[in-house]
């Protein structure tokens, strides 16, 4: 570990000695020739990356983040918003810990950028790996991701009430309830939803939400509490039902997806009688000890991303809540959705034990 | 895998110790790895198996496994100690590895993992091109001059192939000696 | 017949100029990023993805598919070579392909593995066109105990093929186990074997193992013999491409048999790492020069490799027609897909006719044009084997070293590969065998998550595993793979008497 921190304390002088060396670094370029296209030039007004930005997935290759993420690079590569390349690095071990660590031990540079799920308030809590979103500068929200409560739909139950009716009859531990992850949330969820109904579920963890939708089509499970982008193709093919959507409101996309069904047409979870809502945070953070120029130029960049037809197309493809926020504004509904979490996860008990 | 040497007179490190040190270094992971199943819970629980379940045994049968091999290794000890052969022949057929060979895997270990050290220290591209360079001058016997050309050659086009083209960042070391290249 | 049709649409599309140029370049690439261990074809394919953002869906597709054919022609490379595996499913390959190098075998082998994948894919592609609709819904008959008992067929496939002695065997794998299990545990999100070190959390990837088993440690062994790797006075030319080819059409039934294990590992999704290692063992079991396995045997090399790529091929459609990735590079082209505004799933055959089709055009036409790039350049690829060793081996070593680092971006990796290395050269020396610690290192996980899985489902009832006709055949399977030995000898007996 000694030598990481001092990795780190170097690495931030040589930071700092790179900006105060820029115009030598450019010339030094100059003379090398090869190697550099576009190195930042320090000309414009404002801050720009200084080389390439590192934008770290706490979670693995084909995920709802990893895509989100890839995303991003495409239109942004794609609209020439930035000059420096973007390069996407997964960094999934221990629940996303491995990726939030980094940020952390990366104190001060502002060259890397992190994507979030919920498991930057669920990891800590659950294994009790030192780390928090205070180690980290909130840059902005991009969007909400929603949850579903899906059933295959061979089954015979057309609402959550008959679902969940229907589970409570068969007893404790008949109904299988599959989802991503151990203790994240989906688990989180999955008991939430327990403690609404009286029932319970048996939980199976799998890797990935692509898993799980399939396995939901294979009748190994019962049902699911995928994000819309992760069951949607199924949903389309007729394979699966969408019983409600765990929020206060009905989704606001109306256009179909299915043959007869837009995400509106898919009640809330509120109105089918289940007081479970429940959001997850698809946001951006950077490492702590960063000035207030490097965090708006981000805060710049990912506002044009929201105004590019392919992110909007990937909103409603999504069924994102594509709520935006920056600022003290999203410091302050982070510092909220945490202390939301705690609750949640101790009366789950979730939490790692001392 | 028996020493090639064909003097009776060749030392070196006997195969016995090495199999003595290898088993109970087997065993010493088996051991820590049942010692921590044993905290996260070992035992199958209402709804199968816990995490330390699986891993405890495993950790048992590594245990359990090595100390067969010790106990195999005991056995011919004890055995060969009746059967007499001729002192070189004995310690031919007991040796791991000779002096000599030895230090030629030595000659490339040690440095290689200098060479890792200093990858900490100055990144992979700098410590990369003088690690070749060296390795040539010192085993090889080519002239400086080859050694760092060859050196500096392969890394620029490592470099060239990671940084520029496939844009995967590669270690740069706590004391990065290519900052002004920007990358 | 709809199908024929639909492909010659399909080839129409990719046969423009722009697009055979594409399938080139994305060749090329392909092949430099499998030669480079670490950098896997998920990583390659990652990487090159925001490249494509500007082409035409079908452009970018045929590109990328075709650096995913590079890069699983590329990775036989290294094995053969060097015994590096550049890729997971490359290990199987190094265990009788390094030792034909060794007797300057070098093109032969290379000749094998790299016409081998092209049978293997090439079957493939012809079951992804033909089968899709029907082979896509058996997939979907796999649940978590379906998929423990083909790992348990793979173990079992594989295990007892070690000569030496059987408490060696057993520690190696279970040492491979107890290396596996070092991180998360998925099914209680509990950490396991950290000991509270953050960096141990990544866990052992299985590369690194292998990088430091394989190409390190046989750089020791080969320095004990003085400053030289063997085999490099092999006669190299292109005449070595047809004398190979003759002698394989008397391998069909194993090219065969692999092709199956492939294909069927591959839309399970087992995956084409486990598919390499099973076609492996189960050649050695039913070969009649099974015991002269690992001393160079042109078969051990044919086998894992047409079966790798047949998985590797196979993996798409679950993709294509699930929206499931088969594989991490799968899963990686799956966010291409999502990017082009193409959404993966049961609808995608329905509603985007061009877009599969000439997708599939593209995987006959790549997997023919990389088949002819390899194979020219095995003369040039054999000759590295004649740059003198001191200069060859701290190369080696050095990309030993940046395969290690890009697995995970993780400094402390690339100590642990040089532990690995110095673990390879005790090992071999002392004859523990690496391949039963290799298996499981990278099964070890996976099996553990689906029994464990399975136990939750069945709430601790073991009669899951014979509950249906799909798990019950496939757990019988492997049983009878365990106790091949003994039931082949009994039906010996048998006939004798």
């Amino acid at each position: 570990m000694t030598q990481k921190t001092t990795a780190t304390r170097a690495g931030n002088r040589s930071v700092l000695l790179r900006r105060i060396c820029l115009g030598a670094g450019i010339a030094g370029a100059a003379i090398v020739g090869a190697a550099i296209v576009g190195a930042a030039p320090a000309l414009a007004a404002g801050w720009e990356p200084t080389k390439p930005v590192e934008f770290i997935v706490p979670a693995g290759t084909g995920g709802g983040a990893d895509q989100m993420a890839r995303l991003l690079q495409g239109i942004i590569t794609k609209n020439n918003l930035m000059k420096q390349p973007m390069i996407v690095v997964n960094k999934s071990a221990g629940a996303g810990a491995e990726g939030f660590l980094a940020i952390k031990e990366a104190k001060g540079d502002p060259n890397k950028i992190v994507i979030t799920l919920s498991n930057l308030f669920t990891t800590p809590l659950a294994t009790g790996v030192p780390f928090n979103w205070k180690d980290l500068t909130p840059v902005a929200m991009l969007a909400l991701d929603q949850f579903v409560l899906w059933v295959n739909a061979d089954t015979p139950y057309k609402t959550a009430k008959e679902y969940l009716d229907a589970a409570k009859a068969a007893g404790p531990n008949k109904f299988k309830m599959g989802g991503t992850g151990s203790k994240q949330e989906d688990q989180i969820i999955t008991v939430a939803v327990e403690k609404a109904a009286g029932v319970k579920f048996i939980y199976v963890p799998f890797k990935g939400g692509g898993d799980v939708a399939v396995q939901l089509v294979g009748k190994h499970i019962d049902s699911s509490v995928n994000n819309p982008i992760e069951a949607v193709a199924q949903w389309r093919a007729g394979q699966l039902r969408a019983l409600c959507v765990f929020d206060g409101e009905r989704m606001p996309y109306k256009s179909k997806v299915t043959a007869t069904m837009s995400w509106n047409d898919i009640p809330s979870c509120k109105e089918a009688g289940v007081g479970v809502d429940y959001l997850m945070l698809r946001g951006i953070f950077m490492p702590a000890g960063v000035t207030k120029e490097q965090v708006d130029f981000y805060v710049d960049l990912f506002k044009k991303v929201r105004e590019t037809a392919e992110w909007k197309k990937f909103m409603e493809d999504g069924a994102f809540n594509a709520t935006f926020m920056s600022g003290p504004e999203f410091t302050k509904w982070v510092e909220k959705t945490e202390s939301t979490h705690k609750d949640l996860m101790r009366e789950a008990g979730f939490l790692a034990k001392p | 895998m028996n020493d090639k040497d064909r003097s009776g007179e060749e030392t070196g490190i006997p195969k016995r110790t090495v199999e003595v040190a290898v088993a109970l270094l087997l065993f010493t992971c088996g051991a820590i790895v049942v010692f921590d199943s044993h905290r996260l819970g070992s035992s199958w629980g209402s709804d199968g198996p816990e995490s330390g379940y699986f891993p405890f045994y495993i950790g048992m049968l590594i245990c359990l496994s090595s100390l067969a091999t010790l106990g195999q290794v005991m056995f011919a000890q004890w055995r060969d100690r009746k059967t007499t052969f001729s002192g070189a022949v004995a310690r031919r057929r007991g040796l791991f590895v000779a002096w000599g060979p030895l230090r030629q895997v030595l000659s490339v270990l040690i440095p290689a993992l200098v060479y890792v050290l200093f990858v900490q220290l100055i990144g992979i591209y700098v410590a990369s091109a003088v690690y070749i360079a060296l390795f040539m001058v010192w085993l090889g016997k080519y002239t400086w001059l080859r050694g760092m050309v060859v050196g500096l050659c392969v890394n620029t086009g490592f470099f060239l192939m990671f940084e520029v083209w496939f844009k995967v960042p590669l270690f740069k070391g706590a004391f990065d000696p290519l900052w002004w290249l920007g990358f | 017949m709809l199908e024929l049709s639909a492909l010659f649409h399909g080839f129409a599309v990719v046969l423009s100029p722009f697009n055979m140029l594409l399938m080139l370049i994305g060749i090329v690439l392909g092949v430099i990023i499998g030669v480079l261990p670490g950098l896997g074809g998920a990583n390659g394919v990652a990487i090159l993805l925001p490249l494509t953002f500007t082409m035409p869906p079908t452009s970018a597709i045929i590109m990328l598919s075709c650096i995913y054919w590079g890069a699983l022609f590329g990775g036989a490379i290294t094995s053969v070579l060097f015994n590096i595996p550049g890729e997971p499913w490359s290990v199987a390959t190094t265990f009788d392909g390094y030792p034909m190098a060794q007797q300057g075998r070098a093109g032969e082998a290379l000749t094998a593995a790299f016409t081998s994948s092209f049978v293997g894919a090439f079957f493939a592609v012809l079951m992804i066109t033909f089968l899709a609709p029907l082979v896509a819904r058996f997939a979907l008959k796999f649940g978590p105990p379906e998929f423990f008992a083909v790992y348990l067929l793979t173990f079992c496939s594989f295990i007892g093929m070690g000569k030496g002695s059987p408490f060696k065997t057993l520690a190696s794998m279970m040492l491979g186990f107890a290396l596996a299990a070092v991180g998360m545990d998925t099914v209680t999100g509990q950490l396991r074997l950290t000991f509270g070190f953050h960096d141990l959390m990544r866990g052992f990837d299985f590369l690194i193992a292998v990088i430091g088993l394989f190409g390190i440690g046989e750089i020791l062994l080969s320095m004990e013999e003085g400053l030289s790797f063997t085999g490099k006075t092999a006669k190299i030319d292109l005449k070595v491409v047809i004398s190979t080819w003759k002698k394989l059409p008397a391998y069909w039934l194993t090219s065969l048999r692999s092709t199956l294990i492939g294909i069927w590992m591959g839309i399970t999704p087992g995956g084409a790492t486990p598919a390499s290692f099973m076609s492996y063992g189960v050649a050695k079991r039913m070969s009649k020069d099974g015991g002269k396995f690992g001393s160079g045997q042109i078969e051990g090399v044919i086998a894992p490799e047409t079966a790798a790529h047949a998985a590797g091929t196979s993996a798409l459609l679950p993709m294509l027609a699930l929206g499931i990735p088969g594989s991490p590079t799968a899963a990686v082209l799956l966010g291409g897909l999502l990017i082009w505004g193409l959404q993966p799933g049961p609808l995608l055959f329905v509603e985007q006719k061009d877009f599969v089709w000439g997708l599939i055009a593209s995987m006959y036409l790549g997997n023919l044009a990389g088949l002819i790039v390899v194979l020219t350049c095995v003369p040039l690829f054999a000759a590295i084997l004649r740059v003198p060793f001191s200069i060859i081996a701290p190369v080696i070593v050095v990309i030993c070293a940046i395969g290690a680092y890009t697995v995970h971006n993780a400094m402390l990796d690339i100590w642990f590969m040089m532990l690995f290395g110095v673990m390879g050269y005790f090992f071999k020396k002392l004859d523990y065998p690496l391949a039963p610690l290799v298996l499981a290192l990278v099964l070890g996980d996976r099996a553990e998550d689906s029994f464990r899985q399975t136990m939750l489902i069945s709430q601790g009832d073991l009669r899951i595993f014979y509950s249906n006709w799909l798990v019950g055949s496939i757990t019988g399977l492997a049983l009878m793979m365990l106790f091949w030995p003994v039931l082949s000898k009994v039906i010996g007996r048998l006939r004798d008497a």
